[in-house]
């Protein structure tokens, strides 16, 4: 193992759990201040793939396709919200998983009568196609170092929103005590549309970023949801930091468990043996992470009592 | 009915549900395949092909059921027992999924339905599982891989990196090359089923000084792993079996594909008349050009209409060996059965090409001539 | 309005009448369909043990339910190829005796609970659905990759397992089993709503610090309710793989631990019949929608949201009214 593969490992650590950061962001504003659980949110992680492949399909324009896959998913959150999320919010986390796992099968199952049953195609500009050379002779592509600085400066913009702006005052307010801020005569339905949408928008990027180098297609969301959830329970839900810590931990682990297992178990079995068990206990691994990080802590690291 | 005769008595009551159908001379085919969810454009294909040549043949005493599986194999396990028990069908095709055949096949050909699998073959059907009713029209799961390992061989390459999911068609798939292919392995690497993120594969490849990479990655994996090797800046030639460049898929990949080569028994340039006759009415049809897999249910259902023209379904014994005659002219050339029931043909290396602004393939070569499959010899039937 | 447990009764009538009916009519099929109705109402009543009684919101019963099918698979397919399951410390073979499977389909997924629910029992709310969610992703990984059991391929049985004095290959005989087992769950199951321990753990998701302070442990309740619940769900399991003759990780994939759950909450949490309409619900759904449209998951969405956004406490609870707590 050289210093350069361990390098470039780790750099595919941290932008699968930038990544995985935007998607989580929203999910663990949604459930600190408003309370729910969204199992929808890949939906709208999928919504804003298929926008940003149908606009670059039209227009040809990267910057268009990001455009669209913002304002289709926050749309749609919007719209969702309005519908359906609102009505949720008094009701306990049992209705709340039905209600959205409803929302997944129409948002999936409409995708596909909308854009048919094959994969859409979605390519990253000739501009940010290619390698890059870093310090120390590490050659790692060009757009995966953009996301990465996409995603933190996503991070960065959250952080600074909550912690400087009127807005950011509120959501914190929202998140201690929902009823004194409705007291306090702020507009808490126009605010739960606007946390929600702004969530679905932050999906709806990390999906049109991703589908760019992915396949878009039904069902794409799912996965990404799954492994969201296990980052935001990691990291304590409703907590920002939270989630942006554990989306590193998930995305290190993930990748460098792929790759270390096998290695490690190649000391003690034959390397086809190996292989296999290591392949085995690395797709396990987040999960393996996830069950002692709870049971040591079991709000989650960040996480307050709930 | 009494219970005795409901029993496992099975072949008896097929004989009688085959005799009462042919009293009104229909043959009733029931098509499981998957039509929603993630992989449906696989199943649309087969079943669009297979649709094509019944209504080429205009025939109308033959008719056929179809039911979407989703996937799920309890699901395909329940259709066919629906097809079986309440449409009382005769012959059943259209699964997809390797674990979806081994789920309903041994069950239906048990109770005395003939099974024709217009794409899964996988190894346990070939060898000691066969069975009289069972024929495969696509291919044994392996027979792209060895393409791929001979390929490989004659390209002279030494170090090839190989690389699948982690489940069994996947190890199948890599068995498959390394039987053919005899240099050394630089790597061989098992991912996550449903992984879309390869980067920390390709740093491995980058760092193995492979001199070539064989990957079978189906759907929505080889995309990604596509789009990601294309933007990384590794060289390394890539080669795959056709199910990830195929027709359908391959405008999701776009340019990242072009160039790679890949094994297939069938491409569209096939210079037959019946192939020429079949892409052009595909897509006088469909209006999109067929891919793999419409081309496999193509055929499945002309293996089916030649068997019909000299037994009929009810003579079970006599119908078999009609099919096993497989008296029709396949679009990919050359095709008999071999002694498991399963296809020697030839299998072709393609490359990606651009024609105007679709993305398709064209044939480069011939890599395995009539070539069977190594599980034949475990199959007594 | 009609009472809950006439309500009942009726239920029960259409699982005895449709299959006769179905029976009388040679319409074989049908009654396979009720077999997996009753397979899953079973499991579901096994969710609804952990969720309507101790307020324990699972995400991963397809744990059990898969445990349970391949206690089925594993032992089944070693009595079909006549090979020991494993010969140290003692040899112990394969079995198609059902009664067997079962138990051992009990035993297993008891074990796993016991397990699983001293672990996520430490968290509440989210982090205990979210738990259950993990553990069951930690399963379905395992069982693709376990290749000694057909991984992703899953296992074929091809002929389904012996119960003695029947012919389980005829659709009714088999489906009488299932409905058996099913009824004998539920009478259970209303013995124990009502029993001391129904009752303290009753109390003990409700107001947890009042059990303490009579001496009892709220988690001990709890964890006992998670076990007899995974069990329940367990030997659901190795029936539905004896109905399939197949066993697969989707048994195990975090949907399977979803529609567990949609069958509980359509019926009606924590009503004794409410996984029994539900599973039946779905099932007729499935089998009607199915057949009328390619996009049939679109109209299953609605439905549900519709269930959960309008009816309160469910099929069972929109018929009923509201549940009195005692009956």
């Amino acid at each position: 193992m050289t210093f350069v593969l361990l390098a470039e490992q780790i750099l595919n650590g941290v932008q699968f759990g930038i990544m995985l950061f935007l998607m989580a962001a929203g999910l663990t504003l949604i459930f600190g201040v408003m309370g729910l659980i969204n199992l929808a949110h890949g939906s709208l992680y999928m919504i804003g793939a298929f926008a940003a492949a149908a606009v670059a399909g039209m227009t040809g324009s990267f910057i268009m396709a990001l455009l669209a896959a913002l304002i289709a998913s926050a749309a749609a959150g919007a719209l969702v919200e309005l519908l359906v999320i609102r009505r949720l919010y008094n009701k306990d986390h049992l209705d709340q998983v039905l209600a959205t796992f409803a929302l997944i099968l129409i948002f999936s199952e409409g995708t596909r009568w909308v854009f048919g049953s094959f994969p859409l195609f979605l390519d990253i500009p000739a501009s940010l196609s290619g390698p890059m050379t870093l310090p120390g002779g590490i050659q790692y592509p060009l757009y995966r170092l953009v996301l990465i600085g996409a995603g933190l400066s996503v991070a960065l913009g959250l952080g600074l929103m909550i912690t400087k702006t009127r807005i950011g005052i509120q959501i914190r307010a929202g998140k201690n005590d929902r009823e004194m801020i409705a007291a306090l005569g702020i507009n808490i339905s126009g605010l739960y549309t606007l946390i929600f949408s702004l969530g679905a928008a932050l999906a709806g990027l990390a999906g049109a970023l991703v589908g760019a180098i992915q396949s878009v297609q039904v069902g794409m969301g799912e996965p990404v949801l799954i492994l969201a959830f296990v980052v935001i329970v990691i990291g304590g839900i409703g907590s920002i930091k939270g989630a942006l810590i554990g989306a590193l931990l998930v995305g290190l682990t993930d990748t460098l468990g792929g790759i270390f297992l096998p290695e490690l178990l190649k000391f003690v079995t034959d390397p086809s043996t190996a292989t296999s068990i290591g392949s085995s206990l690395s797709s396990m691994a987040i999960y393996i992470l996830m069950g002692a990080i709870l049971i040591w802590r079991p709000t989650g690291l960040f996480g307050t009592k709930l | 009915m009494k219970l005795g005769t409901l029993a496992l008595k099975s072949a008896l009551i097929s004989a009688v549900a085959a005799l009462s159908s042919t009293a009104i001379a229909d043959t009733k085919v029931g098509m499981i395949t998957t039509l929603s969810g993630g992989g449906a454009g696989l199943g649309i294909d087969v079943r669009d092909g297979f649709m094509l040549a019944i209504k080429q043949s205009e025939r109308s005493d033959i008719e056929v059921v179809i039911e979407d599986d989703q996937r799920k194999p309890d699901i395909a396990v329940q259709l066919a027992d629906k097809m079986v028990q309440s449409e009382k069908v005769d012959v059943l095709t259209g699964i997809i999924w390797s674990n979806l055949a081994m789920a309903v096949v041994p069950s239906v050909t048990a109770q005395g339905k003939i099974y024709l699998s217009p794409n899964a073959g996988p190894s346990p059907l070939a060898g000691a599982g066969c069975h009289p009713n069972y024929f495969n029209v696509a291919w044994q799961n392996d027979s792209l891989h060895n393409a791929g390992g001979a390929y490989a061989q004659s390209e002279g390459y030494k170090n090839v990196f190989i690389m699948a999911p982690n489940y069994p068609a996947g190890t199948d798939a890599l068995n498959g090359f390394k039987a053919l292919y005899k240099g050394d392995v630089a790597s061989e690497v098992y991912t996550k089923l449903g992984q879309t993120d390869y980067a920390s594969e390709i740093a491995q490849i980058r760092a193995s000084g492979a001199d070539a990479v064989y990957f079978f990655l189906p759907g929505g994996m080889g995309i990604s792993f596509l789009k990601q090797y294309s933007g990384s800046g590794v060289n390394i030639p890539v080669i795959g079996p056709a199910f990830s460049f195929d027709q359908g898929i391959l405008q999701a990949v776009g340019a990242a594909a072009l160039g790679v080569r890949n094994t297939s028994q069938w491409n569209k340039d096939i210079d037959t008349p019946t192939n020429q006759a079949f892409v052009s009415s595909f897509l006088a049809e469909y209006e999109r050009l067929p891919s793999l897999y419409a081309s496999q249910g193509f055929d499945t259902a002309n293996l089916l209409l030649s068997a019909l023209e000299t037994a009929s379904v009810s003579d079970n014994a006599g119908f078999r060996s009609a099919l096993k005659a497989a008296n029709f002219i396949s679009v990919r050339g050359d095709f008999k059965f071999g002694s498991n029931n399963h296809p020697i043909h030839d299998v072709y290396i393609r490359e990606v090409v651009k024609e105007g602004d679709v993305f398709t393939n064209k044939i480069i070569g011939k890599v395995l001539n009539d070539h069977g499959d190594p599980y034949a010899k475990d199959c007594k039937m | 309005m009609i009472r809950e447990h006439q309500l009942n009764k009726i239920i029960l009538s259409i699982f005895l009448i449709i299959p006769l009916w179905a029976f009388v009519t040679d319409e074989p099929f049908t009654i396979t369909l009720m077999t997996r109705a009753t397979v899953f109402a079973l499991a579901a009543v096994g969710l609804n043990i952990a969720l309507g009684l101790g307020g324990l919101v699972s995400l991963g019963h397809a744990v059990f339910f898969g445990i349970g099918g391949y206690s089925m698979g594993i032992l089944a397919c070693h009595a079909q190829t006549y090979t020991p399951l494993m010969e140290w410390p003692m040899l112990v073979s394969g079995s198609k005796s059902m009664p067997l499977i079962w138990i051992n389909a009990v035993i297993m997924s008891a074990l796993a609970a016991l397990l699983i629910g001293i672990l996520s029992l430490r968290t509440s709310g989210v982090y205990f659905i979210m738990i259950t969610l993990a553990f069951g992703q930690m399963f379905f990984f395992f069982s693709i990759s376990w290749s000694a059991y057909g991984g992703e391929d899953g296992l074929s049985i091809y002929i389904r397992n012996e119960f003695p004095g029947l012919n389980t290959l005829v659709p009714i005989q088999y489906y009488a089993l299932c409905l058996a087992l099913l009824c004998t769950v539920l009478w259970i199951n209303s013995r124990l709503i009502n029993s001391p321990f129904g009752l303290a753990l009753n109390a003990a998701r409700q107001v947890p610090e009042r059990v303490e302070t009579v001496g009892l442990n709220p988690m001990r309740l709890k964890l006992a309710a998670f076990i007899i619940s995974g069990a329940v769900t367990g030997l659901a399991g190795a029936l539905f793989a004896d109905l399939n003759r197949f066993v697969s990780p989707t048994m195990f994939s975090w949907q399977t631990s979803g529609e567990i759950m949609v069958f509980v909450i359509i019926g009606g949490v924590g009503r004794l019949f409410g996984p029994v309409v539900g599973a039946l619900m779905f099932v007729a759904l499935e089998h009607w929608l199915g057949g009328l449209s390619d996009f049939w998951h679109i109209y299953l969405g609605i439905l549900l949201l519709g269930i959960v956004l309008f009816g309160r406490g469910g099929l069972i609870g929109m018929i009923c009214g509201e549940a009195r707590q005692h009956e």
